[in-house]
């Protein structure tokens, strides 16, 4: 004889929302989510009721309006009769240009000074801890603050090399280093310039082929194919030759000294090299801590057997070691690129024009729409970090250890 | 990231709930202080001496506004404000009042809702420059990087006198006075500019003064003055008569130095209304009979706030030019007192 017991009759009770493991997380993620709206609905009530009452509105109609002041750093053609529109995307430019250098720099010095910390040299591996301590553990405005300071102090200022006997002259009459910024001859290109960026593009191309098709045939034939003096000829050798046969096409603009400043030539601003460099060394210190903790995480058998496999000490690091350790470097690598990104808008400490000193700065202040400017710079930097997540995170999932 | 966005909605909802407040007046009196917002620092105008005790020409009028109110001109708590943070700092009642060189401009009367209540010191935008340089007006500044204080009228007025004048110039956003002065001593700049009296105060406090110059153009009108919120009209009178009882002081003779004497009646009806012998014009405001007097005793008439903190007998150096009494040939003018 065999029973047969019925399931339990699935009649949903109120009581299981609490007590049933099943709904209990539910419940409250629901009742959370509730509380979380309320809140914000409140907060948002609030403040359209007190701005009401003060006579005030939000509006972004002084977007369109022109904004009437001008800026010194501009990557787009702006002037003071432009928008507060153009103003402020002159600002995100600026943002993006000191986060994007400043990301690279950290990067590479942050990886070079991660793995000299680890280095057999006593003398090497304390300088890079002492690097290290410094620079995390002092505020990046200080630094900011310093390497400005420093800047100008130390560096002659355009009225030093005028006269005849000038106390400044400059380095192979070509580059000025002055306390305003740094004063590069400039390429000016003429007709048929541009075949010559074609082949030259064209040569890094050829070079990129060339590598990919060495490690293939290292991996699938055993094949040591020599890549650095082929790179090399390809860098040079192309380009120079489509240089004198196209008759010199290209030629360059030397800055020089005419009234208060040098003119013509490329003009690296004081406050864009200080802000730079200061956010890159203070986050390549964090960078390089990361780097030091990948590293000692790829486990040391990993290093004996490549020893043994008689792996050189570079190519262990380069071919061994980093590719495991990436996969703990990035995800922290990527909070430090946001920490950088965000700590430019300190860049107002140094006259840099960044998004906060246009559209936080110049423009809440003379339009004085506090509330709409402090919003759209949320949702600007918003943007800026959550793109540069997706895209560390599309790397990321590149490089992880792949699971199956 | 939604903690971030949650955050700032709550600070801004935070800022806009102090706008509500009303009645300032009876917020003084009850907190027995009042919140004076001035620069953070201008030689002269407001900056604290050696013992830290504030002082200046706009700290005067701070003074005399707590010495009419509440009969008291040290009750002043001081505000330090940058250029950027005055305004939020007025309109969401951090401050009662700001006496911060302030331009009156039309946008910040009417579009920020605020009440400037009169005007305590005619200036304009003037540039100043090493000697060195050999520049003798600024029509030659072609090409010159400019150090501009970011936040006030004067980098608008900036653009607008170099578009005007069909010349280049390179700006350098700087946030406070502060900050601006190491960057023109060490040549990061080539000239400086901001309101003709700031230069003078700014000026003054280089070790080697005579080595700059202050070229002749003011390219602006720069009427600063002391300014309250919009909507509090009994507070706004309040304000606006201490000054004016200041102005009329000097005008009707009524210094530091007599007051008291004057004080006891004289034939002159309008000191009388003023000082509060005759008529009740305190009782108008809702203050005290003695309201202008002590106001007066706080820090002297208007001329001599002038005179002890930015007149030619200070290292500031400035004449009274515009800010002469209009029967001297100068724009004061303060309406009668009755």
């Amino acid at each position: 004889m065999s029973t047969m017991t019925d399931p339990p009759s699935e009649s949903f009770r109120l009581s299981q929302l609490i007590n049933d493991t099943r709904y209990r997380s539910y419940t409250f993620q629901f009742i959370a989510l509730i509380a979380l709206v309320a809140l914000i609905a409140f907060l948002g009530a609030n403040l359209i009721s007190n701005l009401a009452a003060a006579g005030l509105n939000i509006s972004y109609e002084f977007l369109g309006e022109p904004a009437g002041y001008d800026i010194n750093q501009r990557l787009i053609e702006y002037n003071s009769q432009s928008s507060h529109w153009r103003a402020a995307v002159v600002g995100v430019l600026n943002t993006l240009l000191v986060a994007v250098v400043g990301c690279f720099l950290a990067t590479v010095i942050g990886v070079a000074v991660g793995v000299l910390r680890l280095s057999n040299n006593w003398l090497i591996r304390k300088i890079m801890a002492v690097y290290v301590e410094i620079f995390r553990n002092v505020p990046v405005l200080i630094w900011i603050l310093i390497i400005m300071a420093v800047f100008i102090a130390i560096l002659p200022q355009p009225r030093d090399f005028r006269g005849e006997d000038a106390e400044a002259s400059m380095l192979l009459g070509s580059f000025a280093f002055t306390g305003r910024g740094f004063y590069f001859p400039k390429p000016v290109m003429g007709p048929g310039s541009g075949i010559v960026v074609a082949v030259f593009l064209a040569s890094i191309a050829g070079i990129f082929y060339l590598r990919s098709y060495a490690k293939k045939a290292l991996f699938d034939r055993g094949q040591m194919i020599p890549t650095l003096w082929p790179s090399v000829g390809l860098f040079f050798v192309p380009v120079i030759l489509a240089f004198f046969v196209m008759g010199q096409p290209i030629t360059l603009e030397y800055p020089e000294l005419k009234g208060f400043n040098f003119k013509g030539g490329i003009f690296a601003r004081n406050s864009l090299i200080a802000l730079t460099f200061a956010l890159a060394i203070y986050t390549a210190a964090f960078i390089a801590e990361n780097v030091r903790a990948g590293i000692l995480a790829v486990s040391k058998g990993q290093t004996e057997a490549a020893a043994s496999l008689g792996l050189r000490p570079g190519r262990i690091m380069n071919l061994v070691v980093l590719p495991q350790a990436l996969r703990v470097i990035i995800p922290p690598l990527i909070s430090q690129y946001l920490n950088l990104t965000k700590n430019s808008s300190l860049a107002i400490a140094v006259g840099y024009m960044d998004l906060t000193g246009t559209l936080g700065g110049i423009t809440l202040n003379q339009t004085g729409r506090a509330i709409e400017c402090v919003l759209l710079l949320m949702l600007f930097y918003l943007t800026i970090s959550l793109s540069i997540s997706a895209i560390m995170n599309v790397y990321n999932n590149a490089v992880k250890l792949k699971e199956r | 990231m939604k903690k971030t966005v949650l955050l700032g909605a709550m600070t801004i909802a935070g800022l806009a709930a102090g706008a509500a407040s009303a009645a300032t007046m009876d917020d003084v009196k009850a907190r027995g202080k009042l919140n004076c917002g001035v620069t953070t620092g201008l030689v002269g105008f407001a900056a604290p001496d050696a013992n830290g005790e504030w002082d200046g020409f706009d700290v005067g009028v701070c003074r005399a506004v707590a010495a009419a109110v509440l009969g008291d001109p040290s009750a002043v708590e001081f505000v330090p404000t940058t250029g950027k943070t005055r305004f939020t700092a007025l309109a969401s009642g951090e401050i009662d009042m700001l006496a911060r060189n302030t331009t009156w401009t039309f946008s910040r009367d009417v579009d920020l809702k605020f009440e400037f209540v009169g005007i305590n010191y005619y200036d304009g935008q003037g540039f100043m420059v090493p000697k060195e340089l050999g520049v003798s007006s600024a029509k030659e500044l072609d090409g010159a990087t400019v150090c501009i204080q970011t936040g006030t009228t004067t980098e608008l007025n900036l653009a607008d006198f170099f578009r005007a004048n069909n010349i280049s110039y390179e700006p350098v956003p700087i946030e406070t006075n502060a900050e601006a002065q190491p960057l023109y001593l060490e040549g990061a700049c080539d000239v400086y500019t901001t309101d003709a009296s700031g230069l003078a105060a700014t000026r003054a406090a280089f070790e080697n003064p005579g080595d700059h110059v202050v070229l002749p153009e003011i390219i602006s009108k720069e009427p600063l003055g002391p300014l309250v919120r919009h909507g509090d009209n009994e507070w706004g009178d309040v304000v606006r008569w201490t000054l004016n009882a200041l102005i009329a002081a000097e005008e009707l003779g009524v210094t530091s130095a007599n007051i008291a004497e004057l004080a006891a009646g004289t034939n002159n009806p309008e000191i009388n209304r003023l000082l509060g012998t005759e008529g009740n014009l305190g009782e108008m405001l809702g203050l005290n009979a003695d309201w202008a007097k002590m106001a007066i005793m706080a820090g002297g008439n208007y001329g001599e706030l002038f005179e002890t903190n930015i007149g030619e007998n200070t290292p500031i150096g400035l004449s009274r030019g515009l800010n002469a009494q209009w029967t001297d040939g100068g724009l004061l003018y303060s309406p009668p007192f009755r």
